[in-house]
């Protein structure tokens, strides 16, 4: 594991009750880099992006950000930290700026600098027009645009994303994808993309599989399955394989 | 896949970052631009439902001018601090009510703590680098903010009922409109974690707020629920509602009630400690609840 990870999970597990929703689970995102954590529906991905965020305690290994353990310094992990939630999160009441500058407010920047970059990051998912709207009156999609200017307002260095495409049709699906990808390529933001859509990936992307809590697979994207299988079909044949260990 | 011209800006490739570029602060000033932010959003979200607040001010001026009236002439109120001579019921019941709009603020602050969780705004709170105490206290405050709107429009309206509160009155409740609404919030904050779904809060409703209203000194002198039932009695001097009400009652007299303010400080630190128990992602619900669908047994 390189010590430059911008994320790094070393052996976590969590429980609830008697059941392990994760189960020693070790993984790196390295700087500018695009990591995909694929999973089947209850694979833990959710469980996982909650113990990152600090919703849940790391009951047991460690979680860390740029080097700043979420246990001790917790305050510094979040701050490199930029996460969109599975569920929608904008309040449909307020208007764009008013979210964003919400947000804003919630790493201590003042509201003439959050304007400003409230300005940019709508240039940036091509939402400038709609800055005074209501949020109740966007489509999905731009839901979900407004929702990635809203997890980069403070600047990080790593966003999480969980499973940002659900839900929303083929064309807003690629804005979203093209939009994040443009992040790493252009500014080296580090992104943990999780999904089970494979149309999402590519082949250089760096690819974790996740299965019953556990890790599976992993590797580059194009490298998990046997050579010439496709990326789906690999990851059908590893989450099939019974008793299947950590790669 | 092809980028959508729309949103793509030519920017020029630069090389993974090696250095922080924060422009967030985490000092005190940052702080501070956080509590802002969340009373500001908590004003915003108030002021857009004008329902909420028509129903805030509408509740307790039914009491006033319905139900008070009504028992003008049943429920003579005699002399007894605050006040100087006999006042009419009226006069009474006004702090009570106005300390019923806060008790009311609270538990609909905690509503909405459930409803966060469960749609998610919850999360994108706690994701602020702030430590968590800090952020639920900006959430209480906000709260109360909203309160003291809610309180001080009831009074606007209720001046014109003659209800005989000197000038200065207005000035020095506040500081006992701030504690009160605190110790409200802070029993709100303390629910709300403990209340998993929205559709449980009604019993909430019906095992908290109503209890606490009627069994204390705001509609009726304790000496008078004392003529009845000495117990009934040791339940209002207990319930931390009467003290919150007599605090405000004094204060909008221009006088100080130091056990109010005692009780209404104790309970508050109480209330809020439980709450930042239970919302830490270590000890509390936060761990032990609310595990994602389908991850969870």
């Amino acid at each position: 594991m390189s010590a430059e990870a911008a994320l790094r999970v070393e052996h976590v597990g969590h429980r609830f009750g008697a059941r392990a929703a994760l189960d020693d689970v070790s993984l790196d995102v390295g700087r500018g880099r695009f990591a995909a954590l694929l999973g089947p529906n209850g694979a833990g991905k959710t469980t996982l992006f909650s113990v990152i965020t600090r919703l849940y305690n790391n009951q047991t290994g460690r979680v860390s950000i740029f080097g700043h353990a979420l246990d001790r310094e917790p305050s510094r992990a979040l701050a490199r930290l930029g996460v969109v939630f599975q569920a929608r999160t904008l309040d449909t009441d307020l208007t764009v700026e008013q979210n964003l500058l919400y947000h804003a407010s919630l790493h201590g920047i003042a509201r003439s600098a959050g304007k400003e970059r409230v300005g940019l990051l709508l240039d940036r998912v091509g939402l400038a027009d709609r800055r005074h709207d209501k949020v109740r009156t966007l489509s999905g999609g731009q839901s979900r645009r407004i929702e990635i200017a809203r997890s980069l307002i403070h600047r990080p260095d790593l966003l999480l994303l969980d499973e940002p495409t659900v839900g929303l049709d083929l064309e807003s699906r690629a804005d979203i994808v093209a939009i994040v990808r443009a992040l790493v390529r252009e500014e080296g933001l580090s992104v943990l993309w999780a999904t089970h859509i494979f149309e999402e990936i590519s082949p250089e992307d760096d690819a974790i599989v996740l299965h019953r809590g556990r890790i599976v697979a992993r590797g580059r994207a194009g490298d998990i399955g046997a050579p010439g299988e496709a990326l789906a079909d690999a990851f059908r044949r590893i989450v099939s394989e019974p008793g299947r260990a950590a790669a | 896949m092809t980028a959508p011209t729309h949103v793509s800006k030519p920017v020029a490739t630069v090389p993974p970052r090696a250095a922080p570029a924060r422009i967030g602060r985490l000092d005190t000033v940052g702080y501070l631009i956080c509590l802002g932010g969340i009373v500001r959003r908590e004003l915003l979200r108030f002021f857009n439902q004008k329902e909420r607040f028509f129903s805030a001010l509408v509740r307790p001026l039914v009491w006033l001018f319905i139900f008070a009236a009504g028992f003008r002439n049943t429920l003579g109120v005699s002399i007894e601090p605050p006040y100087q001579t006999y006042v009419l019921y009226e006069v009474y019941v006004v702090p009570g009510l106005a300390v019923m709009i806060q008790l009311f603020n609270g538990m609909q602050s905690s509503l909405s703590m459930v409803y966060d969780r469960e749609v998610g705004s919850m999360k994108v709170l706690l994701t602020s680098p702030y430590p968590r105490w800090l952020l639920l206290l900006a959430k209480l405050i906000a709260g109360v903010a909203v309160s003291i709107v809610q309180a001080y429009a009831f009074l606007a309206v209720a001046y014109f009922w003659e209800t005989d509160i000197p000038p200065l009155g207005y000035l020095t409740a506040l500081p006992a409109f701030l504690a009160s609404g605190l110790m409200l919030g802070a029993i709100g904050l303390f629910l709300s974690s403990l209340v998993r779904q929205l559709e449980n809060f009604a019993s909430v409703m019906n095992f908290v707020i109503f209890p606490m209203f009627f069994a204390s000194s705001a509609l009726y002198p304790l000496w008078r629920i004392r003529e009845s039932s000495e117990t009934l009695y040791w339940i209002c001097e207990l319930n931390p509602f009467s003290h919150a009400v007599q605090l405000v009652r004094y204060a909008l007299y221009v006088q100080f009630e130091p056990v109010a303010c005692a009780v209404v400080v104790g309970v508050t630190l109480a209330f809020f400690g439980m709450a930042v128990v239970a919302y830490d992602p270590g000890r509390g619900i936060m761990a032990r609840r609310g595990g994602p669908a389908g991850e969870t047994p």
